[in-house]
């Protein structure tokens, strides 16, 4: 039987913590527990919220201060959600020799934050990734998971522009998947002044995603 | 109704990226409306990636190949008779007798973007698992003297001899053993590890088998990084099918033999590459640095012997034991036996996978395969082996390119990536990335890597800004790599200077000095 002691439902648990303790029983018995159960947090909340870090210390018969430290050590892991739609362009060497620093500096002024911030509004979160493995293809990037490559300044208009318009045909109104979204081909290239649905350029600088410091 | 028609759309992110599914989707889409009875199967990548999402025709006469193609070349397509092998203007004819392809020299990458990689039955049908059970009828000694002799060095950077490490971790004792194979493929300029994994996963499943009868490990882990959805999910998919049909578990292949394995995630970690770091972070810890000795084979994960290795490494074991250790070694020059899989990336109009014996040069693999730069512009300097590796100019391309040769011109060849800028770039902006990029990702345990990549990026600015401490910043820059290169616990420490002083010694231009910088074309003294 196993002695580590995981405490049960209490009355107060908040979803974070119903999260972790699923995690946790999922995961306990494999060797190094710690990054799977970590992953699968973040996979169900799209981030790992700190008030989990106890829960996880306390089962795993770690130091609070070592759970912490490995969730801001990976740069993958996040303490705060994202923005709806999380954009990662390659900063990397073989991004920058086709003009990967202009589609970055396009991203910036595009979605209205700078790298590693999220918009006012919550809709974009834009980060810095160091190469995705589409070298041959540069520049590249990824919307919400999926890859993209050869990248334009208006082919990542149009690619933002679906993912939005995805998102919002999935969660409800059909009309929605109308707005921008074309098909995105880079034969089809059209001038970038088809406006996507972006948001107003303002900066919340202190939504920093990714591991910078997480206290809260 | 006759036979259906065979396509191969593939389905590694390379083909993702640029839309490979909205092609098949349009494909069925057409065929259906057509009445054209087609079976569309989603292979790996033939690695011709500039020519990606690239459709394969199967034919009596072989696989024909159209690409780049886009959904809607698909009704032209249709129109042309490409069933049949129509001649349109993408169509490339048969894909084997593309020169690209033509001119390798695939061992390791046989079956990658041929075989389906969902299936075990194709990989069986395709050469597969031909290694393993030749290794099952062999005493672990013969494996490890095959792959001794083979020369197989490791493929991840370091070149240390795969049959040295395998054999010092079968004689360690331990309660346990593990293989664990590193795909933390974090290398800008590199996927070779990824179109294995998503083209041929079995291929390194088998590999790692070997390795764990050879070494009498019993468990293994391939590490893959976040950054690599499609190699997980294939991977995944690949270890749960090679176990259900019985070539994992307790009694491999009913030789008696035990091995499994499973996928762990990265998370981001550039340093995680390095393989202490990935030992710590396989442990569930932060992926900082461990002093060695001990070394992995002697106490590695969980302390117990452990064999780790580059995907390419464990991946090109199958073929050594398929079809002899000499073979696999007679490709190759000198001490640098076999094949490397160099991957061609940045500038180039025809990036992709070239899987090459040692010794070729690297103009020859940017002129030649490459087809030179995709801007049209004249290349400049080429990064060859990652972030860590060395910036070569025109002058040192005619190289052969094995171990020891790029040694004596003060570079090496790494993963075997290879990223070239045309005239364009600027060589001080590089070297300041690459220190930049090192206090980004160190992992922060020993003080030349952790505080010195930031006095590097300083420095660097300083020497690029011009003004009368040029020269004596430069002195201080030179002084700072020596202290990185002699006092870094690891390569990400010791290897950072190779960019940074390469790009100096060889662009001094770039580096203020009152010479405007080489954004224009006269200051490169270098060939197209």
């Amino acid at each position: 039987m196993d002695t580590r002691v995981v405490p049960l439902a209490a009355p107060s648990c908040s979803p974070a913590i119903a999260a972790a303790r699923e995690a946790i029983a999922q995961h306990r018995d494999t060797p190094g527990p710690l990054l799977p159960i970590l992953h699968a947090i973040q996979h169900r909340l799209r981030c790992i919220p700190p008030e989990t870090v106890g829960t996880l210390a306390e089962a795993l018969n770690l130091s609070r201060a070592e759970v912490h430290g490995v969730i801001t050590f990976y740069p993958h892991f996040r303490t705060a959600p994202p923005g709806d739609h999380v954009i990662e362009v390659c900063r990397a060497e073989s991004c920058q020799s086709r003009g990967g620093e202009a589609i970055a500096a396009h991203a910036e002024a595009r979605l209205g934050c700078t790298f590693n911030t999220t918009t006012d509004d919550g809709r974009y979160t834009l980060e810095s990734v160091y190469c995705l493995g589409l070298c041959a293809q540069s520049p590249s990037m990824m919307i919400d998971g999926k890859p993209y490559a050869r990248i334009t300044p208006a082919r990542f208009d149009r690619l933002v522009a679906n993912a939005v318009a995805a998102a919002a045909a999935a969660t409800a109104s059909p009309p929605a998947a109308a707005m921008g979204g074309q098909r995105d081909t880079p034969s089809t290239a059209t001038a970038g002044n088809d406006q996507p649905p972006f948001a107003a350029p303002t900066v919340h600088p202190t939504a920093a995603p990714g591991n910078s410091e997480a206290s809260a | 109704m006759s036979a259906p028609f065979i396509l191969y759309v593939p389905q590694d992110a390379a083909a993702l990226a640029v839309d490979a599914d909205a092609v098949a989707q349009a494909i069925a889409h057409e065929a259906t409306a057509r009445g054209q009875n087609v079976r569309i199967i989603r292979n790996g990548s033939r690695g011709l990636l500039w020519l990606e999402p690239m459709v394969e025709i199967a034919t009596p006469q072989g696989r024909i190949a159209y690409g780049p193609v886009a959904p809607e070349d698909v009704p032209g397509l249709f129109d042309a008779r490409w069933l049949n092998g129509g001649a349109h203007p993408l169509a490339h004819g048969l894909t084997d007798a593309i020169p690209y392809l033509a001119q390798q020299e695939r061992l390791t990458f046989a079956r990658v973007g041929i075989v389906d990689p969902r299936s075990v039955e194709d990989y069986v049908a395709h050469d597969g698992y031909a290694g393993l059970r030749a290794a099952v009828a062999m005493p672990p000694e013969d494996i490890l003297a095959a792959i001794t002799t083979s020369g197989l060095r490791g493929r991840g950077g370091a070149a240390f001899p795969a049959g040295i490490k395998w054999k010092t971790v079968a004689s360690a004792a331990g309660p346990r053993k593990y293989i664990v194979c590193n795909a933390d493929e974090g290398d800008s300029g590199t996927f070779a590890d990824r179109l294995l994994m998503e083209g041929d996963p079995f291929t390194l499943i088998e590999g790692m088998t070997i390795a764990g009868i050879a070494t009498g490990a019993t468990q293994g882990f391939v590490y893959i990084r976040s950054e690599y959805p499609h190699a997980i999910t294939a991977m995944q998919a690949a270890i749960d099918a090679a176990r259900a049909s019985g070539w994992l578990g307790a009694d491999i292949a009913a030789s008696g033999r035990r091995f499994d394995m499973d996928v762990r995630v990265g998370a981001g970690a550039y340093i995680c590459g390095e393989e202490t770091s990935l030992l710590e972070s396989l442990e569930g810890k932060r992926g900082v640095v461990r002093a060695k000795p001990p070394l992995p084979a002697i106490a590695g994960l969980f302390g117990c012997p452990t064999v780790i290795n580059n995907v390419i490494t464990l991946a090109s074991v199958p073929t050594i034991l398929a079809h002899g250790a000499e073979r696999y070694r007679d490709f190759g020059v000198g001490r640098s036996q076999g094949t490397l899989p160099f991957q061609l990336a940045g500038n180039l109009r025809q990036g992709g996978l070239v899987e090459k014996a040692f010794g070729v040069t690297l103009r020859t693999l940017i002129d030649t395969f490459g087809g030179g730069s995709a801007s049209g512009r004249p290349l400049r300097a080429v990064q060859v082996g990652g972030p860590l590796g060395a910036y070569l100019p025109a002058a040192q391309w005619d190289a052969p390119m094995d171990y020891e040769s790029y040694v004596k011109i003060g570079a090496m060849i790494g993963h075997g990536g290879i990223v070239a800028f045309d005239d364009t770039v600027d060589m001080a902006r590089m070297a300041r990335y690459a220190m930049a990029f090192c206090a980004i990702e160190s992992c922060g345990k020993c003080t030349p890597c952790r505080i010195g990549a930031t006095r590097g990026v300083e420095t660097i600015e300083k020497i690029a800004a011009g003004g009368p401490q040029r020269e004596q910043q430069i002195h201080l820059l030179r002084d700072l790599c020596d202290t990185m290169m002699g006092g870094s616990l690891c390569a990400m420490g010791g290897m950072t200077p190779y960019p940074v002083l390469s790009a100096l010694d060889h662009f001094p231009e770039d580096f203020g000095g009152g010479a405007s910088h080489a954004s224009s074309p006269q200051t490169a003294t270098h060939a197209a």
